[in-house]
């Protein structure tokens, strides 16, 4: 039963950080509509960027989480304006294609300038472990725990609150309305695509600490981000949050059962069976 | 030939169609006339199959079609053309038609030349190898006329195809439609442009909320009151009598 | 009269440049002196012919698919399971390893059009089922797992290995010319004109008579038992497969990308696209040792293509752009 209850557990911490990331990803497809395939290898990127902060600066990654995030709204910005933003508007197959193209320069790009090594970065307190109860859990992950879902619920809070907030939700939900209303909609929508990529940066910051990276750790992540979102519904915030905690659940108790390899086979089948039997969701996308 | 039963079809709470019935004798040109969102569009979709109906029946030739799928419609000889236009956007005008005739003729070359008989009965000979995202919404609309003429159909049901067309245009889309009905096809028309139902249509059928409100010979419907209020607003009729107009 | 000539579209101007490109095919290995030209050169047609069997799919029907290399894996352990662990005689093998994947192929096609899935949403499931069979393929004992599959070697044309390389190049010619046959084919036959149809547009088709269900699920079988007979010969040349060699991401991006680069939904698209790849990779590892390079710059030429020259690098060989003036009723 512990066994059980601590894989529950930890399967929650890993899944906060699903939740970070599906944030952004539910964030761009509820504003802009468009399925973003370069996100996993945006969070690969950001992955490097931490693990170089730390071991050539010496920074802790929780501690330059702001530092971060803020590069990564940077570079989503641009992006959108310089690449995306030009194809978001044509058919969707092909800036789903675009973003793969994106996603296979970063990949290969990291490939050529890093190799293909694996990388950890190593911290005082990275095998420090939490004991409460019965339950085990690495200092690491209860951490990246709290601060995922606080970036969660202040992301949240700044969308349902802000003007900047409001904003992007009118764009989210009738584009051409908001424009008449004097909306900027191009630049709400590099906003946001920003918003979504500096998730990714928060999101590297809290992973680094227990995860490695590699040039190709972003195609487990985008399939993770993607059942998440497909699973809480494309574009709810509240599904992202609810999807995100069962999927790292469902990730972990099926480690425990299966085993490390099998045990993998949870994500994928979780997808399949989300997409053909109810692909919209559990919850509908109104943010 | 057609025979429509008490049709419901149901988005959500809503009831796009209501009971509605329609008789189609083969040889006719029969219109579904009514104000926007009477659920005219609908009514042919369900028909030909693209939605299934929440009540009543649909039969073609006397066999039940209710439910089935468009394209065994299609192969039972009911073709529909759809009121914004659906061109095979990377396909030639060519190729765009051949889909049409690949119904019921396998051999491409086959395919090729009647295809081409057909663009220049509709009048696009000289557009036959031209890429279809080149045409004028006329061109489209006749494209969209020439493709289910490929497929052999016994009964047309044809969406607005004089939305967007000038008079020239229109005329000889009526010219060309009245020639189809010679060739023995035949028609079940939508159509808001009231010229072309009067020089076509010898029944018509007005579609208002959902529901049947009238049927009859063009010239009985347009000078029914219950029509003339569905199209202008209540008292319209009333008014209108009142100022000595039909 | 000569409207009525039928010239499917894609096919090079005349059969003059198809027979050219034969004859430098057949004589290439003949040519080269170094057996790193000629695998490059086998490589080029392998790569095209995979290519090929993801154009039928992607390129003809407009089914994108992300997770090809499923049907390149499945064959590729079929044979390697059949011949190793079994003894069956690989040609054997290779027949029904190419039945496993039309099978497959139609199994997801099913399940996926079934469902009603389609664009992004087909493209992503799959991916999740590339990556559920990758995962099958690490902890299974009968594919031994991480380990992989060795075949012993046993040469002979009998048991599909040969001693000279060239006859591999020659095998693999002899699978893109297929590849081109089928496609050829596509372009002009009746099935090949309904996936264009579905392609483009699924609502007029399903009006005009076709069973879109059906197609699709014929087009993802076609393509399947395609990519299963690379997944074959790859197991026969190289005598090993493992997970990541079968179902790995980066197989199913290389098949996607040559068709695409090359025109999707064209007869030789594939080809041109994996014969820039291969130059190109060889150009890269002449300016540097490191991996990645040549595929930095196929993904800039994918976004390129997708902007500027959506119909593929062999719309550049074609008779220049057709005259734009005016609109026409």
């Amino acid at each position: 039963m512990d066994f059980l209850l601590n894989a529950v557990v930890n399967g929650l911490m890993s899944g906060a950080i699903y939740v970070l990331v599906a944030l952004g990803l539910t964030l761009i497809y509820g504003v802009l509509h468009i399925i973003n395939f370069a996100h996993g290898s945006l969070l690969m990127l950001g992955m490097y960027v931490v693990f170089f902060l730390v071991t050539r600066w010496g920074l802790d990654p929780y501690l330059s989480l702001p530092l971060v995030a803020g590069t990564g709204f940077v570079v989503g910005y641009l992006l959108y304006r310089g690449v995306i933003g030009r194809f978001s508007h044509g058919k969707d197959e092909n800036i789903l294609l675009v973003t793969l193209g994106l996603s296979i320069i970063f990949e290969n790009a990291a490939l050529f300038f890093f190799s293909a090594h694996t990388n950890i970065i190593d911290l005082d307190y990275i095998d420090d472990i939490l004991i409460i109860g019965e339950i085990f859990i690495p200092y690491t992950k209860a951490v990246s725990f709290v601060a995922a879902l606080l970036i969660c619920l202040a992301l949240s809070l700044y969308i349902s609150r802000s003007d900047l907030g409001k904003a992007i939700r009118a764009v989210a939900k009738e584009r051409h309305g908001a424009r008449l209303a004097g909306i900027n909609v191009e630049g709400i929508y590099a906003v946001s695509y920003g918003l979504g990529i500096a998730c990714l940066g928060a999101a590297a910051c809290l992973l680094m600490p227990s995860y490695y990276v590699s040039p190709s750790v972003g195609h487990s992540f985008v399939l993770v981000a993607f059942t998440v979102v497909v699973l809480g519904g494309m574009g709810s915030f509240v599904g992202a949050l609810v999807g995100g905690l069962l999927i790292g659940v469902a990730e972990s108790v099926s480690a425990a059962f299966l085993g490390e390899q099998l045990g993998q086979i949870a994500i994928p089948v979780i997808f399949i069976l989300v997409l053909l039997a109810k692909p919209t969701g559990l919850f509908r996308g109104a943010q | 030939m057609l025979e429509v039963i008490d049709l419901s079809k149901r988005f959500g709470g809503l009831y796009a169609v209501n009971g509605a019935s329609i008789r189609v004798e083969q040889g006719q040109i029969v219109a579904l006339i009514g104000p926007n969102g009477a659920g005219k569009t609908t009514l042919f979709a369900t028909i030909a199959g693209f939605l299934k109906p929440d009540g009543g029946r649909v039969t073609f030739n006397g066999e039940d079609i209710t439910g089935v799928p468009p394209h065994e419609i299609c192969a039972k000889g009911m073709v529909r053309t759809f009121q914004i236009t659906q061109p095979f956007s990377r396909l030639t005008v060519a190729e765009n038609i051949m889909v049409g005739v690949h119904q019921h003729t396998a051999n491409r070359r086959e395919a090729r030349e009647q295809a081409w008989e057909i663009a220049q009965y509709v009048g696009m000979g000289h557009l036959f190898d031209l890429p279809s995202t080149e045409l004028t919404v006329a061109g489209r609309k006749r494209l969209e006329l020439a493709r289910a003429l490929g497929t052999r159909p016994k009964l047309l049901l044809l969406d607005e195809v004089m939305a967007g067309l000038n008079p020239s245009e229109m005329s000889e889309i009526i010219g060309i439609i009245k020639g189809i009905r010679e060739r023995g096809v035949t028609i079940l028309l939508i159509e808001h442009v009231m010229q072309a139902v009067m020089s076509l249509a010898e029944q018509v059928y007005v579609l208002s909320e959902g529901k049947l409100i009238a049927e009859g010979p063009p010239e009985q419907v347009t000078r029914d009151p219950a029509v003339v209020e569905a199209y202008l607003g209540r008292n319209a009729a009333q008014l209108l009598e009142g100022q000595g107009h039909a | 009269m000569s409207q009525l000539e039928i010239k499917p579209k894609g096919v090079f101007s005349g059969y003059g440049a198809s027979i050219l490109l034969l004859l430098v095919a057949l004589v290439y290995p003949f040519v080269v002196t170094s057996n790193y030209a000629l695998d490059v050169g086998m490589l080029i047609l392998f790569t095209a012919f995979l290519g090929q069997s993801w154009n039928i799919a992607g390129g003809f029907a407009g089914l994108l698919s992300f997770g090809h290399t499923i049907f390149f894996g499945i064959g590729a352990y079929c044979s390697a399971i059949m011949v190793a662990t079994y003894g069956i005689n690989p040609w054997m093998a290779w027949m029904l390893a190419i039945a496993f994947g039309a099978a497959l192929g139609a199994i997801i096609g099913y399940l996926s059009f079934r469902f009603g899935l389609r664009g992004s949403y087909f493209a992503l499931i799959t991916l999740a089922f590339a990556e559920m069979f990758r995962v099958l393929a690490d902890s299974s004992p009968i594919t031994r797992g991480g380990l992989g599959i060795l075949i012993p070697v046993k040469q002979g044309a009998s048991q599909l290995q040969f001693a000279d390389p060239r006859a591999f190049y020659f095998l693999a010619l002899l699978l893109c010319l297929i590849g081109l046959g089928l496609a050829y084919w596509l372009k002009s036959s009746r099935f090949g004109a309904r996936l264009e149809a579905i392609r483009e547009n699924e609502d007029a088709a399903r009006a005009l008579g076709i069973h879109v269900l059906k197609e699709k699920i014929k087009c993802l079988a076609l393509s399947g038992a395609l990519a299963a007979a690379g997944g074959s010969f790859y197991v026969q040349k190289y005598l090993y497969i493992d997970p990541q060699l079968a179902f790995s991401v980066a197989r199913s991006v290389e098949m996607l990308l040559v068709a695409m680069i090359g025109g999707a939904g064209t007869v030789f698209g594939p080809l041109i696209g994996a014969a820039t790849l291969g130059v190109l990779a060889e150009v890269t590892r002449a300016l540097s040792d490191a991996q990645g390079l040549s595929l930095v710059v196929y993904g800039t030429v994918l976004i390129l293509i997708i902007g500027f020259l959506p119909n593929g690098l062999i719309s550049l060989l074609r008779r220049g752009p057709r005259k734009q003036g005016g609109r026409h009723a």
